[in-house]
Order: C-alpha cells, then sequence, then structure tokens
C-alpha cells in the first residue's frame, strides 16, 4: 500500500474510540460547524489524519482543523477552535 | 467554547474500556485475508457498520493500536474480523498470519454511530465495496438476511482478481436465495476465462447499470480505499444521490 496523503486520510469515523475517551456521546454522529468556513457535517464525514499522540480532524470542504485531539500518558489535549459549535445529539453511550 | 456533555447512558464507560477477547477460530479467506472470530465477554452488543479498536502489547510494553470493521452481524454472538495483510504492517502480519484459537487480544467498541445501517432504517441500499472494504457492508447483509428484510440492495463489490473477492461463496448464497439483492463484482486486474462480470474500476457508468438512478429515499454506503470511495462518493452525489444519504468510510493504513 502506498502512503502518500490520500491514503493516510481517513474518517472522522476512525477516530471514534480516541474521542470516545474524552465525550460521554456517541461522536461521529455529532454535527460540527467548521470555524472557517461555516459547513456543517458529522465528525463521522470529517477528514481525520491520525498521528502517534492523537489525530486532527479537518473539515472535507476547507481543511480547516476542526478537531484536534492529543493524548499522553495520563491526560488528554482538545483544541476546538476549528469548531464554531458542536450539536451533541448522537446516541448516549 | 462550551461543550456540554451530553446525557450519559447506563454503560457510560462500557464501550470504551479495554476487554480481552479469546480468538475462537481462524479463516483464511483469501491469499491475503483472514477472518478473526472472537469471544468477547461482556460484548454490549453492536449495529451493522460499526468498528472496533484492538491493541498489541509488545514484551516491552510498546503498544501498538488498529481500528477494524465489524464483518459480523448484530445477530452473532462471536465478533468476527477480516484482517488483511500488509506486508510492511506492524498489526496485521500477526492477526493475519501468526495469531491461533485461544490466543488473547485487547479490543474494546463497539465505536460509531455514523456509518450504521439495521433493516428498520429501509432503503433501496446501495452498497458499495473496495477489497477488504467489504467487511462492515457485509455486516450490514447478513443482518439484512438474519432480519429477513427484503429491502431492495445492491452490492457493487470491486476486487483485483477472482481469487481476491472476499466472503465469495457466502454472497453467492445470499443473492441466489433473496431476489430483492443483487450482487456485482468488478474485477480490476485480471479476471478468469469467460468472466461475465465487470473488468474496470468503479465508475459512474456502473454505479448507474448496478443501481440504477436513485429513488429519494436511497441510501448509500461506500467502504474501501481512499480513492475509491471519494471518487464513487462525488459520482454517486452526481448521479442525484442526496448528499446526507450517502455514507463513507475510508480503509486505509490504520488497518496495516
Amino acid at each position: 500500500m502506498t502512503k502518500d496523503d490520500a491514503d493516510r486520510r481517513l474518517d472522522g469515523n476512525a477516530a471514534g474510540g480516541l474521542l470516545a475517551e474524552v465525550f460521554r456521546v456517541e461522536m461521529t454522529t455529532v454535527e460540527t460547524a467548521c470555524a472557517g468556513c461555516g459547513a456543517r457535517a458529522p465528525v463521522g464525514e470529517l477528514l481525520r489524519y491520525g498521528h502517534e499522540m492523537g489525530a486532527i480532524l479537518r473539515c472535507a470542504t476547507c481543511d480547516t482543523a476542526v478537531i484536534r485531539v492529543a493524548r499522553t500518558r495520563d491526560r488528554h489535549w482538545l483544541d476546538l477552535r476549528g469548531a464554531r459549535v458542536l450539536r451533541l445529539d448522537g446516541t448516549p453511550l | 467554547m462550551a461543550v456540554p456533555l451530553g446525557t450519559t447512558g447506563p454503560d457510560s464507560a462500557a464501550r470504551v474500556r479495554w476487554r480481552l477477547a479469546e480468538v475462537a477460530a481462524v479463516v483464511d479467506e483469501t491469499p491475503r485475508v483472514r477472518s478473526l472470530f472472537l469471544t468477547v465477554p461482556g460484548w454490549p452488543g453492536h449495529r451493522a457498520g460499526q468498528h472496533l479498536d484492538l491493541r498489541l502489547t509488545a514484551e516491552d510494553g510498546y503498544r501498538a493500536q488498529r481500528s477494524y470493521s465489524i464483518a459480523s452481524p448484530p445477530e452473532d454472538p462471536r465478533i468476527a474480523l477480516a484482517v488483511e495483510r500488509i506486508e510492511d504492517g506492524e498489526v496485521s502480519p500477526y492477526l493475519a498470519g501468526e495469531v491461533r484459537v485461544g490466543d488473547k487480544l485487547e479490543l474494546r467498541g463497539p465505536i460509531g454511530g455514523y456509518f450504521v445501517w439495521n433493516a428498520a432504517a429501509g432503503g433501496p441500499l446501495l452498497l458499495v465495496a473496495g477489497g477488504s472494504g467489504v467487511a462492515p457492508l457485509m455486516a450490514m447483509l447478513r443482518h439484512r438476511a438474519a432480519a429477513r428484510s427484503d429491502v431492495p440492495t445492491t452490492l457493487l463489490y470491486s476486487s483485483r482478481s477472482f481469487e481476491e473477492i472476499l466472503f465469495r461463496e457466502e454472497l453467492d448464497r445470499l443473492a441466489a436465495a433473496d431476489p430483492s439483492l443483487r450482487v456485482v463484482h468488478a474485477l480490476t486486474r485480471s479476471q478468469p476465462e469467460g468472466w461475465a462480470g465487470q473488468r474496470r474500476r468503479i465508475d459512474a457508468e456502473m454505479l448507474e447499470e448496478a443501481a440504477g438512478l436513485p429513488l429519494p429515499e436511497a441510501l448509500a454506503f461506500v467502504c474501501g480505499p481512499t480513492r475509491l470511495v471519494e471518487n464513487v462518493a462525488i459520482d454517486l452525489l452526481t448521479l442525484g444521490y442526496k448528499a446526507h444519504r450517502v455514507k463513507t468510510e475510508r480503509f486505509g493504513p490504520s488497518g496495516s
């Protein structure tokens, strides 16, 4: 398998487990509004770029980093500057 | 920014807890893909299309974690995963090669509420798969059969060669027993002699031929390599599918 950027990009779906460490609702169905362009999309439709410590979820329309989450040994770092709003009406876990 | 945390269900932490699963059976499906059947004590149940996270810990404490789609239906007490061997992968050579019945694996899940289907959600249903991306769609087809749903369904499934078609015999059986289910195979690299199916990558023309123009309530699930998923999603929107009725799941090196 080639490992260029197109193949490294997955859906927000793939970050469901990581986000479940932080949030108490099912996050892949939570709707986000991008702070960059206003596009609305469920977390499952954002583009997820994984890295060793966590993931960056980008807007599929304008590439703004909507959600950034990193994990160290005993804490999570959550950066939501790219999300104008999250609508948490997903299935309670 | 304030983030309300929403309501908490009875098993709030249950799904993110790591559990010890046992390998109950191992089946080589194709030269590169192996099904693992797992028993998972305390498994809270799943919906067709969901995935789980699996982690391996080396003797020195190094951990590698991957996501795998669940191929078994909710009706099946065992969890089935289809693991494709990626030659330079960290995890898949073990799972698709070394793992033995009785081995223990750590997993958490089920995860995801976006790429899921159940019989009550109706259709018509268009499922489009590339390679081992057929796994979550297989969970949907198996659930559909178990629920005796007659939602008109088409699976358009792209594989490199005849030998690499996953679940081929089961798909043949399901389609033969069910006039409301259609299975169309596309073989992109090589075809056996006399092959009557498609011989190229999935494109708009093939989608139109396989699925027809969409009814307003048509639902599509697309799973496979990133480029296949993105091309098919664009083709479906061009054909008239509604964006919120096209669900995608990209498979990538996180499965390696």
